[in-house]
């Protein structure tokens, strides 16, 4: 939804929201120029660190595949799991071609949802 | 390597050639224009994903652009998004985001080294660092070390600006599209988000490490989320990553790091 009611104190709660997320961000690029050459990014604490970003997302990509929110939750579970192994069908026969993967199992989504009626 | 990067008063702009023959405008110049090509397009058909879900999770046009401009790294911006939507706590929010982008430390530890030139002040690689980002780092880690010194930075910058123009407007498309095109195609944007990361990891080399942090974090995403959608996330991350560093680390007992 657009409009004036954008505007509103829900706009800034939410831009509020993300400068938070933006300036836990900022903070690791920012310490990267600061401890750059002084730093081992070999030691463990970069190998669990780099471990917990990597099973947190990929938990967020389950989530998403296997509950989603919003109107993804409408669609059926098999028709998400079929348009996923697509997309990883097609990333493989295509010598690991993001855009195809993506896009072709978007559109196998699609075309599950509107068969079904 | 050897240590050219004597500091020079700040605020100098360099104008024309370098005194190790590099151009510095021609590098920005250049920068622009490689970015153009399959990575722009990827991340493109990424953010339009992303536009469709600022959509999708009722929120405006603006927080997206907001999103993209501040955050730019699109792992963080569907987390958030994502957790604000389903109204977890700020805490859970900001330190899912800390959490998945911690990557960006030992990348910018990485990529310094390599860009700096003692003719530009150190504040200005502080300004610089706001882009290191997936495709742009890995695109700098390729050609820069191949320039000379005085052109890497205008380098890094000129190719990001471009990739930051693709990824704003992307962010707007998407969400202008998931709401004039038919639901279910708007359905195939927002599914966008999930089937990209996807296939970003399964293109990755498969260390060991990185395979049993994928498979569990697989596992326990759902899981924790049933268990508690606040905290399921961040508890699906740290538990799941933790048990696959252990896991390695058992496999390895002659690894001394």
């Amino acid at each position: 939804m657009s409009g004036p009611a954008d505007f509103g104190t829900g706009f800034w709660v939410v831009i509020g929201v993300m400068a938070v997320g933006a300036l836990v961000t900022y903070a690791w690029r920012g310490l990267g120029v600061a401890l750059s050459g002084r730093l081992n990014t070999a030691s463990p604490l970069f190998v669990w660190v780099s471990c917990v970003a990597y099973a947190l997302l990929t938990a967020l990509v389950a989530r998403m595949i296997v509950l989603p929110y919003g109107p993804l939750a409408e669609t059926a579970l098999l028709d998400r799991l079929l348009a996923a192994g697509v997309a990883l069908g097609l990333f493989f026969a295509t010598r690991c071609n993001i855009l195809v993967g993506t896009l072709g199992g978007a559109l196998v989504l699609v075309l599950l949802v509107w068969l079904r009626g | 390597m050897p240590r050219d990067t004597t500091p020079m008063p700040a605020g100098l702009i360099p104008a024309g050639e370098q005194s190790d023959g590099g151009r510095p405008r021609a590098a920005f110049r250049r920068g622009l224009r490689e970015a153009v090509g399959a990575p722009a397009l990827v991340l493109f058909a990424s953010y339009l994903g992303f536009g469709a879900l600022v959509r999708e999770s009722d929120l405006g046009v603006l927080h997206g652009l907001f999103s993209t401009a501040t955050g730019w790294a699109l792992p963080g911006q569907v987390i958030l998004v994502e957790l604000y939507a389903a109204g977890a706590p700020l805490i859970a929010i900001a330190a899912a985001v800390a959490l998945t982008n911690a990557r960006l430390l030992p990348m910018t530890v990485a990529l310094m080294p390599i860009l700096r030139a003692g003719l530009w002040p150190r504040w200005l690689y502080y300004v610089a660092a706001h882009w290191v980002a997936v495709t742009g780092w890995a695109a700098a880690l390729k050609a820069c070390p191949r320039q000379p010194r005085s052109e890497r930075l205008a380098y890094f910058l000129g190719f990001n600006a471009t990739l930051w123009s693709a990824t704003l407007t992307a962010t707007a498309a998407g969400f202008w599209l998931a709401g004039s095109v038919p639901p279910l195609v708007s359905l195939g944007l927002v599914f966008l988000n999930p089937l990209y990361f996807m296939l970003v990891f399964a293109g990755d080399v498969p260390t060991r490490l990185r395979l049993y942090s994928l498979l569990l974090g697989a596992l326990a995403g759902p899981a924790f989320h049933l268990l508690d959608p606040d905290y399921g996330l961040l508890l699906a991350g740290v538990v799941a990553g933790t048990a696959a560093f252990l896991l390695g680390r058992g496999h390895r007992p002659g690894a001394s790091a």
